[in-house]
């Protein structure tokens, strides 16, 4: 339980991590749909240099933002199974009544890396920016729904206090699981079934504190006088500056480079348009 | 002699009685109290004894069935100003994980200022202030998670010190510490109380903590029952024991030890005292 | 009626990684089987770490956990039943109550030992009773019960197993004064009653020299001082080094000592203290 690291947020002074978190979250919004534009070697090389070079300036150690991966290698690993097995084209080798294919090998491995990207790009994300100024940021960007009743404000709200509480209850789910193990509770062995019952043990009592938790923290906002009614003032709020507009133009560039290096249709357009 | 600059008491309740809806039992019974401005008061109390209710009522979280409260000489049932009576009466719970709102510790210390749309250079200033004055300043861009219980509490209760409120009521802010957070916070608190002259009620069921206060309120069954500074209360070491309060074990020695032996003198605090205590009676006994 | 003994035992988080951190450091001691141990130290000095590789929970990176004079981890399959032998009981436990009712919960550990429904139902009773969980509670929910209540059944559930070596993580945090007397009390009980071997993780002094008979002191993961309360609680200089006090008591008793009586040293109880000053004071002038 402890590998997980979502939410966790690494004080620094880079350049990225000055960055306004706007620019971050549309940079890192971008970099999501590029990658589903990606289908080759070198479009993938070239994701993967982007992503790297900006690790590399947020002096944040690589292996942290790898560890975000391990959480999901099981369903990574399940994914590349499935695609390996389940695509037509020129057989590589088989196993009992499944035949593996280059072409799904090659699928395989393009979906990993791309699951793989995505989650360390988002880790980057919150590596660097401290959730208020992230759960701001979403605020800021969605304020045109505001006109259509959209509770932006309080979305953000609930935003920082889930991001808050991420860590307390992995700790609290740690707590639990030891507990129940000491009065002899076996989460490791049977069928489907009873290891889907064994977690009662867990859930409910997590269940139980969390909504204690909860009732207790709205009577403590409540005495820092919080209110969804009236405007908030900021503690921090960063200005667009020239370094939001060149990360942007740069996001920007590489999504032209994707679009028109790598995807062969689109080159075919390109004459005629 | 009240100031005159500021005539009402910090705090006033006046034949306040409470139950919870949908319940007969009164928790609180009839409770006439004053907190006089700039004082140090604890209230000891064991579970149930009424007192964790009592410190909800001063800032209206809770609101008197019969009888009355003044927070800051404002009656706590008058709606429109809820808000001020929240930010002059600041008041912290025992758990400081359900209190802290925001991931990085200065984000949570600005959470009240935000809420008062207190312009942003002036919340900057008051987020530093709150966290100089219980000594986390340091910490102000750590997670809160990786702090320890005890520093956890001191930044929340510099989250209720950012309001600039003119009292605040602690309901058994150690209870969940070890003997070093207990330490820590406890300084904190006499220090916000002694430097910066915040008016400070302390809930609590340890007899030692209640030492440190100017004044002790003693609560059970919805009453208050015992009223004086620490020396006057610890003279009932007895009668505290059987309320289901602890002494501390200089305290309760004495107490026994007068039972047979009158001369002792009853009002010690601590170890030194009740060893003088004793050593001056055992020296007229040799001598 | 286990002994517990710990043989280089050291545990290192997150080994090879810049996060490497060794919680506890080498660890040597023997624990006879049924004496009743103390363990004090600072949050952080390794404790919990240390209780829960006594029952397995966690695998030493290096040296070993014998419990009646067998490598836990000999027979890694047979890790569970171990849980059973030597029970554990975690700080706030009654975060751990899931069950519909209180008789479910204090039956699960039975349950999963495989007993019949008439063992279960024996011993169910037999740790609620020992408990001081009221037979009319047993069909309650546990979420209905008051705070001490919840604490007193999550015991209970960990007593039902009959364990011979009890481990207990400070299982008085945060309750007032007269739950924390009973708990210590029934914990004491079933270490007359079943002889057990009982560990008792506490930052109380004057809990642990009133209900043990040894104590282990752990300082940042490794093992200050061994032995029993009274050589342990003698040597105030060290323990206060270590930012750990001695029982009020025994200072008041050092003080006296100080000051020319002719007192003994190892008090620890205000009855022990009581007794032996009566007498002594016996003819001091009515004030």
């Amino acid at each position: 339980m402890r590998d997980i690291t979502m939410g966790q947020y690494f004080p620094g002074n880079t350049v990225i991590h000055k960055m306004d978190a706007r620019t971050k979250l549309l940079a890192v919004l971008c970099y999501i749909i590029e990658l589903f534009f990606v289908k080759t070697l070198a479009g993938f090389a070239l994701m993967a240099v982007a992503l790297f070079a900006a690790i590399a300036v947020s002096t944040i150690p690589f292996k942290m933002v790898a560890r975000s991966v391990k959480p999901i290698l099981i369903l990574l690993a399940f994914t590349a199974i499935l695609n390996l097995f389940y695509t037509d084209g020129d057989p590589l080798f088989r196993i009992w009544k499944l035949t593996a294919t280059w072409q799904g090998l090659e699928l395989g491995v393009f979906m990993m890396v791309r699951i793989a990207l995505l989650i360390m790009g988002s880790s980057l994300l919150t590596y660097t920016t401290s959730p208020i100024l992230l759960t701001d940021a979403m605020e800021r960007l969605m304020s045109p729904l505001k006109a259509l009743k959209v509770p932006v404000g309080e979305l953000a709200m609930m935003m920082t206090v889930a991001m808050r509480f991420i860590p307390v209850l992995v700790e609290e789910t740690d707590k639990i699981m030891s507990a129940q193990k000491a009065r002899g509770a076996d989460f490791e062995s049977g069928g489907v079934l009873k290891r889907a019952k064994a977690l009662v043990p867990i859930l409910v009592p997590l269940f139980v504190s969390s909504f204690h938790r909860a009732e207790e923290l709205a009577v403590a906002m409540e005495c820092r006088c919080y209110h969804t009614d009236r405007p908030r003032s900021r503690l921090k709020s960063t200005v667009m500056g020239a370094r939001d507009y060149v990360m942007l133009a740069l996001m920007a560039l590489l999504f032209a480079a994707i679009l028109f290096g790598t995807n062969r249709i689109l080159w075919t357009f390109i004459p005629t348009v | 002699m009240r100031n005159e600059i500021h005539p009402a008491p910090m705090l006033e309740t006046i034949e306040l009685t409470f139950s919870y809806p949908g319940e007969q039992r009164q928790v609180l019974k009839g409770v006439t109290l004053t907190v006089e401005r700039g004082s140090f008061v604890a209230v000891l109390g064991h579970n149930g004894s009424g007192k964790s209710t009592l410190a909800k009522q001063f800032n209206a979280v809770l609101l008197p069935s019969t009888g009355k409260v003044l927070a800051d000489g404002m009656d706590t049932t008058e709606e429109s100003l809820l808000f001020d009576i929240r930010q002059r009466v600041g008041l912290c719970f025992q758990n400081p994980d359900n209190q802290i709102v925001a991931t990085i510790v200065e984000e949570d210390v600005a959470f009240a200022p935000e809420n008062l749309n207190i312009p942003q250079a002036e919340t900057a200033e008051r987020v530093e202030y709150a966290l100089k004055a219980v000594g986390m300043w340091d910490f102000r861009e750590h997670s809160a998670h990786q702090l320890s219980g005890g520093q956890k509490q001191r930044v929340a209760i510099a989250g209720i010190i950012a309001m600039r409120p003119r009292c605040i009521v602690l309901d058994e802010p150690t209870a969940m510490l070890d003997p070093q957070g207990r330490q820590e916070v406890l300084a904190t608190i006499r220090h916000l109380n002694r430097e910066e002259g915040i008016t400070v009620v302390m809930i609590t069921h340890y007899m030692k903590e209640a030492a440190m206060a100017d004044r002790i309120v003693v609560m059970d069954d919805g009453l208050v029952v015992l009223d004086g500074t620490p020396r006057e209360v610890f003279q009932q070491a007895g009668y505290l024991e059987e309320i289901g309060l602890e002494a501390p074990q200089a305290t309760s020695l004495i107490a026994r030890l007068r039972k047979t032996c009158p001369a002792l003198r009853a009002d010690v605090l601590d170890e030194q005292e009740a060893a003088e205590a004793i050593a001056a009676v055992l020296r007229e006994v040799k001598g | 009626m286990s002994s517990v003994e710990a043989r280089g035992l050291t545990h290192t988080y997150s080994k090879g990684t810049p996060f490497e951190r060794t919680a506890i450091d080498s660890l040597t001691f023997q624990i006879p089987a049924g004496d009743f141990v103390g363990i004090i130290g600072h949050t952080g000095s390794g404790k919990s770490t240390l209780v829960q590789h006594l029952n397995g929970l966690m695998k030493p990176t290096a040296g070993s956990v014998l419990i009646g004079g067998k490598d836990i981890w000999a027979k890694p399959d047979e890790i569970r039943a171990l849980r059973f032998e030597v029970g554990l009981c975690f700080q706030y436990p009654e975060y751990q109550l899931f069950e519909e009712t209180v008789y479910k919960d204090i039956a699960f550990g039975p349950g999963n030992m495989g007993l019949s429904e008439q063992e279960i139902d024996a011993r169910v009773r037999e740790a609620a009773a020992l408990c001081g969980v009221a037979d009319e509670l047993l069909e309650r929910s546990p979420f209905e019960l008051s705070g001490g209540q919840k604490r007193r059944v999550a015991i209970a559930g960990v007593l039902a197993m009959r364990p011979k070596v009890l481990i207990m993580d400070e299982p008085t945090a945060g309750l007032d004064p007269r739950g924390r007397e009973d708990i210590l009390e029934q914990v004491g009980r079933y270490h007359r009653e079943s002889g057990a071997t009982v560990l008792l993780v506490s930052h109380s002094m004057e809990d642990v020299a009133r209900y043990a008979k040894s104590v282990l002191v752990l300082e940042k993961g490794r093992l200050a001082m061994q032995g029993s309360v009274a050589e342990v609680f003698r040597e105030e200089e060290r323990l206060s080094a270590l930012h750990l006090g001695i029982p009020q008591v025994t200072s008041i008793f050092r003080r006296l000592r100080a000051m020319g009586f002719d007192l003994p040293e190892d008090v620890f109880t205000v009855e022990q203290g009581e007794a032996l000053l009566r007498p002594l004071l016996e003819g001091g002038r009515d004030a």
